[in-house]
């Protein structure tokens, strides 16, 4: 087994290592595969790592079957209780179910839920459309707020405008999400009366369509402030940093056309940074989205995953739970590739 | 223009111009307004049996829904919650949950994590190796979601709180207290002291540690206001701070179901809250600036 690991990672590492004070070095320089695959075998553990403490706590927490039975079995047969832990699995050890469970998982089968023992995977498929359209919409939105206010701040730094981005940017990182969303609602809701809240929309309208697109606003505003917030300052101290870089200062000398130095010169180079952390962003949705979607009453896999901790239906919150670390882990990875990239001089420790 | 038309200029405009001046660059170089509200907190934490007109989890059904600032016969001046709490008394007494937050859960996840930094820089090797990797899977969870069923799971309790938030609060000062103990420990004065026959922890602590203040002081006052955001969350959530004691997120929550007749059991607390969060952000990045601008990436 020790061996096996040596030659895993001497594989991972390469033969040799020559790099400033990291691996992902060598003769060649920056190695992207061997940074890919470090960075990928990171991902995989920490997915492991929490479902098991997942499915670890949710066991913890107490007899599944105490469900379905009074504590101290009242109202249930022995016989009922070792048919249906028999039926559960729950008769095998911990290790064991947790194993039994991965490969399920990995086969694509998540198991019913143990209410209504209706499939935790279809159930999961119905409400992954209204979770991605949030997160989604919530995207584009805080790109749309957070890029173009990060470079007029820079760029008109010092002025009315500055301020008023940097406050903007400063209110959505301290304000709490759900801060946020309760005042919508009592703004626009409450007090104004222009948007509805408290479900998705009718079923039966089209996303596509105004009805049902202004539930949506609330919500999606709600939760891209404070991502907009990051991107904003990120662009902003990117921006600043490329407009006093000597090439800026040198094609302005030669007289070129302001806006044309600030869009192909500045603005392209800046950028770059903003995007690659943008996968954070889209990470950091879901911790967001569980609070969002229990404010507007939104029905997607973070109401259902608040509402299994409720039940304790194991199967729907390990599932649920994995979904949303897998999302949160692989947005991770994507920011980590595109950071490795568009920024080949990245060390890696 | 002349010299003297300019000399002229110039006296008419200063005074105003130079007062406005002073004021707004003594305002924006030091953190007075910041640090006035964290005063207010740390008071209203400490003294609230005092500072408190009333009880925060005695009800009073008259005065349910009181109006704020005293209207219509209401006893309270911040109004009354849904079952005719005094929410000015709530939000003096929730102050202390956030002030916990912030002396037990961030002093002891500032204690683990630059004792683990110290011990993988300084011992390097397998060790450094290990808490690494750790550190590096820690990073990757969605950490409030695990929090959140955690808390539900475990019960929801003052102490499943604080030991949630110090295992989130413990992560970064590893690895900034990690990469200066990386650059201290090639020192020359370290090499002395070990020349010297100094005893490892006599360098760890009196060499190396001092070297690493400023780092964890920054760390501690930018991670801070995240940690009480944390904390609000999980108690908005239902997770965190059981119902009777007053916690700014579970005033929120419980005034959410009455936005349209009483906003102000909500927005009150909330208010609290991300004024706080904002004050001490703006502190922290104050102390970055002046301590560890090398940070600055970080904010």
């Amino acid at each position: 087994m020790l061996r096996l690991l040596r030659v895993c990672g001497s594989w991972v590492r390469g033969r040799q290592v020559l790099g400033p004070g990291s691996s992902v070095w060598d003769d060649n320089g920056f190695n992207m595969r061997r940074y890919l695959i470090r960075k990928l075998i990171f991902a995989t553990l920490t997915l492991l790592a929490a479902t098991m403490f997942m499915f670890g706590l949710s066991r913890l927490a107490g007899d599944p079957l105490l469900l379905f039975a009074k504590p101290g079995g009242y109202g249930m047969s022995p016989e009922r209780v070792e048919q249906l832990s028999k039926k559960l699995g729950l008769d095998k050890p911990l290790v064991v179910q947790y194993l039994v469970w991965l490969g399920r998982v990995l086969t694509g089968d998540f198991g019913e839920t143990i209410v209504s023992e209706t499939s935790v995977g279809k159930l999961m498929w119905e409400r992954a459309a209204p979770t991605l359209q949030l997160a989604i919409v919530s995207f584009i939105l805080s790109v749309l707020m957070g890029v173009p206010l990060g470079v007029v701040s820079a760029v008109k730094r010092g002025t009315l405008s500055d301020y008023a981005s940097r406050t903007f940017a400063l209110v959505g990182q301290a304000a709490p999400i759900f801060w946020v969303a309760i005042m919508a609602i009592l703004l626009f809701a409450v007090t104004l009366d222009w948007l509805p809240v408290g479900t998705s929309g009718p079923d039966h309208v089209s996303f596509w369509t105004w009805t049902k697109f202004k539930y949506l606003i609330m919500p999606a505003f709600a939760l891209g402030w404070g991502p907009a917030a990051a991107l904003l300052r990120l662009t902003r101290s990117s921006m600043l940093e490329v407009l006093d870089s000597e090439y800026v200062t040198m094609a302005r000398a030669k007289g070129a056309n302001y806006s044309a130095v600030l869009w192909k010169h500045a603005f392209r180079n800046a950028i770059l940074q903003p995007l690659t952390t943008s996968a954070i962003v889209l990470a950091s949705f879901v911790t967001g989205a569980v609070v969002i979607e229990r404010i507007f009453a939104w029905p997607g896999i973070g109401q259902l995953m608040t509402d299994a901790v409720w039940n304790n239906d194991f199967p729907t919150l390990t599932s649920t739970v994995l979904v949303f670390t897998a999302v949160f882990v692989a947005m991770n990875f994507l920011a980590d590739i595109l950071y490795g990239v568009m920024n080949p001089v990245i060390r890696y420790d | 223009m002349t010299a003297e038309q300019t000399a002229s200029l110039a006296a008419r405009s200063s005074p105003a111009a130079q007062q406005r001046l002073t004021l707004w660059y003594i305002l924006r170089r030091w953190p007075i307004l910041p640090v006035a509200l964290l005063t207010l907190l740390v008071t209203m934490g400490v003294g609230a049996d005092w500072i408190a007109p009333n009880d925060p989890i005695d009800q009073s059904l008259p005065d349910r829904n009181a109006r704020p600032l005293y209207q219509d016969g209401s006893p309270y001046l911040f109004g009354g919650d849904h079952v005719g709490r005094d929410v000015l008394s709530r939000v003096i007494h929730g102050a202390r949950v956030s002030l916990s937050v912030m002396g037990v859960a961030l002093s002891a996840g500032m204690l683990i994590g630059t004792g683990l930094g110290l011990l993988a820089g300084y011992a390097g090797g397998v060790v450094d190796e290990l808490i690494t990797r750790i550190v590096d899977i820690w990073m990757g969870f969605p950490f409030l979601l695990l929090a959140l069923v955690a808390a539900i799971i475990v019960g929801a309790s003052f102490q499943t709180i604080m030991v949630l938030m110090i295992l989130v609060a413990w992560v970064s000062f590893v690895r900034n207290v990690r990469a200066d103990v990386l650059v201290i420990k090639e020192s020359g004065y370290v090499a002395l002291a070990k020349i010297s026959g100094a005893s490892t922890t006599r360098i760890l602590a009196r060499h190396i540690l001092p070297g690493t203040i400023g780092t964890i002081t920054v760390i501690a006052s930018l991670s801070v206001g995240n940690l009480i955001l944390y904390e609000a969350t999980l108690s908005f959530l239902g997770a965190g701070i059981p119902a009777p004691t007053p916690s700014w997120g579970n005033m929120v929550a419980e005034g959410r179901d009455y936005l349209q007749t009483a906003w102000w059991t909500s927005v009150i607390p909330g208010t609290a809250l991300f004024l706080t969060v904002m004050s001490l952000n703006f502190f922290g990045d104050w102390l970055r600036d002046r301590l560890d601008p090398r940070l600055r990436q970080l904010g």
